[in-house]
């Protein structure tokens, strides 16, 4: 639901004046942030990849090796750009601005910083202004994140089909069946979220949860772990990392890519992994929920604790890759399909039959058990059919190939 | 601002689906129809139908293209169509009747209610801008809530069970049957020579396999 705040927003703004200059402030500002954040967040990785792994890591370029990815950017930048002759040269071009764009424009419904203590809205005073800290908290709101993940897919897609080779479009195809399936799952998991907060806004959502509990806790932690998992695997990152799987593939669906347009690629994967990380604290912890400590500084507080709990999911994903061996793609469309869905769709239900039981007053401890135990039987029926199935497959085989 | 947008959205609306009619390419004219529905998601947002354009970029580009496009790769049609051929022959006449009936119709369409007024909203209550208690303005998403899962909550159960039967069925029909109605695959036959008589019995070919090897 709209609020006040923004009604008003929209109807006073005015295109000539000063508010377009801020908002082109505010969109610079944000795009720098992301960029610089994606390269410590490569630096970040390869550090702790390398710690887990008892090796070294980049350290030459700068302190620690900080400056790398930098190094590594240059590098890409002045090397040869080439486009296979098998190409279709015009979608060889676009695929990687697709991937790249969607990446950007997801951040600008994360809210970052703000006040939402003690009733605040989360609105700071920036030179007499009233601003959300966040680029734009649309009507839509988080429905703005699935609609441009789901287009990331073509930029992933295209650059497969397009590069008229095929490992690069078996990369993409395998890119394209996983993508949509899991986005399946991380759809149902944000709509317990939507439930409970009961708008589709960023910024109600933070709201909610800071005038109640985390969603983390509120909604039971089982949408948050389907999220975790579903968002890992929308991510391609491992051990979902099929797409590039380079022991199988070659690349993936960016083998044919070099120079600058690879290094687009590079930065939207790495982008995506930001922002990821950034939506999972907006929608399960609180967003820059935490405590106000010293008031002199009291607009610095929630984007401190916004950073620290952004980073602590980024840690989490790289111990993901360290640690996780790649799945095989039976056992990830198993996982994401006859798992992840059912188990979220049950959850949802479950969460919504607790608040319709609210409202009537049942007995809350009733639903609970008899929600959770009718769902143990629906998933002992699940696995028990997909057991059947896969018996009867493997014995019709038997039969058909001796 | 408002006519200036859809100028803009309209021009990709059209260009989008000239672009589908006329791509040679399956895969071209596919990103010509992602161009379209993104145009129509911006006229979506003109008359502040936000949850309508979100849900129109996520289905829609975001599944259904994202499916014709997987199918096109797959089935490896993605060259290009030799169009001076007819396939099914009178299909091009009809196509450009059909098209000239349904604009005919739009016309008259037009022609009958007078754009500038708004439509008669018989009641207040289901007016678009409407207001709640605390008066805010009440959200597209609540208003599509209401009609679909209050008033039309039976047709929406009705479709959700058709989409049902559509999936199982689709699945029943790519599902491989065994039993005796299926043949035997080509590999089997190579692998066993000579015991073509026997392929109607499902059980003896296997065996007769098992004993060759």
């Amino acid at each position: 639901m709209m609020t006040i705040a923004q009604q008003a927003y929209l109807e006073d703004f005015d295109w000539t004046s000063l508010d377009l200059l801020f908002l082109v402030v505010k969109v610079v500002l944000i795009f720098t942030m992301l960029l610089v954040s994606v390269m410590l967040m490569v630096w970040f990785e390869r550090k702790v990849v390398s710690d887990m792994q008892n090796r070294i890591g980049p350290d030459v370029a700068g302190p620690w090796g900080i400056l790398q990815t930098l190094a590594d950017g240059i590098k890409l930048f002045f090397k040869e750009d080439l486009t296979p002759d098998n190409s279709d040269r015009f979608v060889f071009k676009l695929a990687p601005y697709l991937s790249l764009i969607p990446a950007f424009l997801m951040f600008s419904i994360v809210p970052i910083g703000g006040n939402f203590q003690d009733g605040g809205d989360g609105s700071v005073e920036i030179f007499g202004r009233t601003t959300f800290l966040q680029l734009v908290d649309p009507p839509m709101g988080i429905l703005v994140f699935l609609a441009m993940s789901g287009l990331g897919i073509y930029g992933v897609m295209l650059a497969g089909w397009s590069s008229g080779s095929k490992y690069p479009l078996l990369g993409s195809v395998r890119a394209t069946a996983q993508m949509v399936s899991y986005e399946a799952a991380l759809g149902l998991s944000l709509a317990a979220v939507l439930l409970e907060s009961g708008s589709l806004s960023t910024n109600q959502i933070v709201q909610e949860q800071v005038d109640g509990y985390w969603n983390v806790l509120s909604l039971g932690i089982i949408p948050f772990i389907i999220f975790l998992i579903a968002g890992t695997a929308e991510l391609n990152r491992p051990p979902f990392d099929l797409v590039e799987a380079e022991q199988e593939l070659v690349g993936g669906f960016h083998t044919e890519y070099s120079s600058l347009r690879f290094s687009l690629f590079f930065l939207a994967e790495f982008m995506n992994v930001v922002t990821m990380a950034a939506i999972i604290v907006t929608l399960f912890f609180g967003g820059p929920d935490g405590p106000i400590l010293w008031d002199t500084i009291s607009w610095f507080w929630p984007i401190l604790w916004f950073f620290l709990k952004v980073v602590v999911f980024l840690f989490t994903f790289v111990w993901f890759r360290a640690t996780l061996p790649r799945l095989r793609y039976d056992q990830l469309m198993d996982l994401g399909w006859k798992i992840l869905i059912p188990a979220a769709l049950f959850w949802f239900l479950l969460l919504a039959g607790i608040r319709v039981g609210r409202d009537a007053d049942w007995n809350p401890a009733a639903i609970l058990i008899i929600g959770i135990s009718v769902m143990t039987l629906l998933f002992a029926a699940l696995f028990r059919a997909v057991r059947m199935a896969q018996e009867a497959r493997a014995e019709s085989d038997l039969v058909e190939y001796g | 601002m408002q006519e200036f947008v859809f100028l803009v959205a309209a021009i990709i609306v059209l260009a989008g689906s000239v672009g589908v009619l006329l791509a040679k390419n399956p895969v071209h004219a596919a990103l010509f129809l992602i161009q379209t529905l993104f145009g129509v998601a911006v006229l979506f947002l003109i008359v502040e139908a936000h949850f309508l354009a979100a849900i129109q970029v996520i289905v829609y580009a975001g599944a259904i293209v994202i499916l014709f496009l997987f199918v096109i790769m797959l089935l490896g049609v993605d060259k290009s169509e030799d169009l001076s051929v007819d396939p099914i022959v009178g299909q091009r006449p009809l196509a450009f009747l059909s098209g000239g009936a349904i604009l005919g119709l739009l016309l008259a369409l037009l022609n009958t209610v007078d754009p500038i007024e708004p439509l008669p909203s018989a009641d207040p209550a289901r007016a678009l801008d409407r207001t709640d208690a605390s008066g805010q303005r009440v959200a597209d998403v609540n208003q599509l809530a209401e009609t679909i899962f209050g008033e039309h909550v039976l047709a929406f159960e009705i479709t959700g069970l058709l989409l049902t039967v559509a999936v199982v069925g689709a699945v029943v029909m790519a599902r491989k049957i065994s039993g005796d109605l299926q043949p035997v695959p080509e590999s089997a036959l190579a692998a066993s020579v000579g015991l073509e008589e026997t392929s109607d019995d499902d059980a003896e070919p296997a065996d007769a396999g098992e004993g060759d090897a």
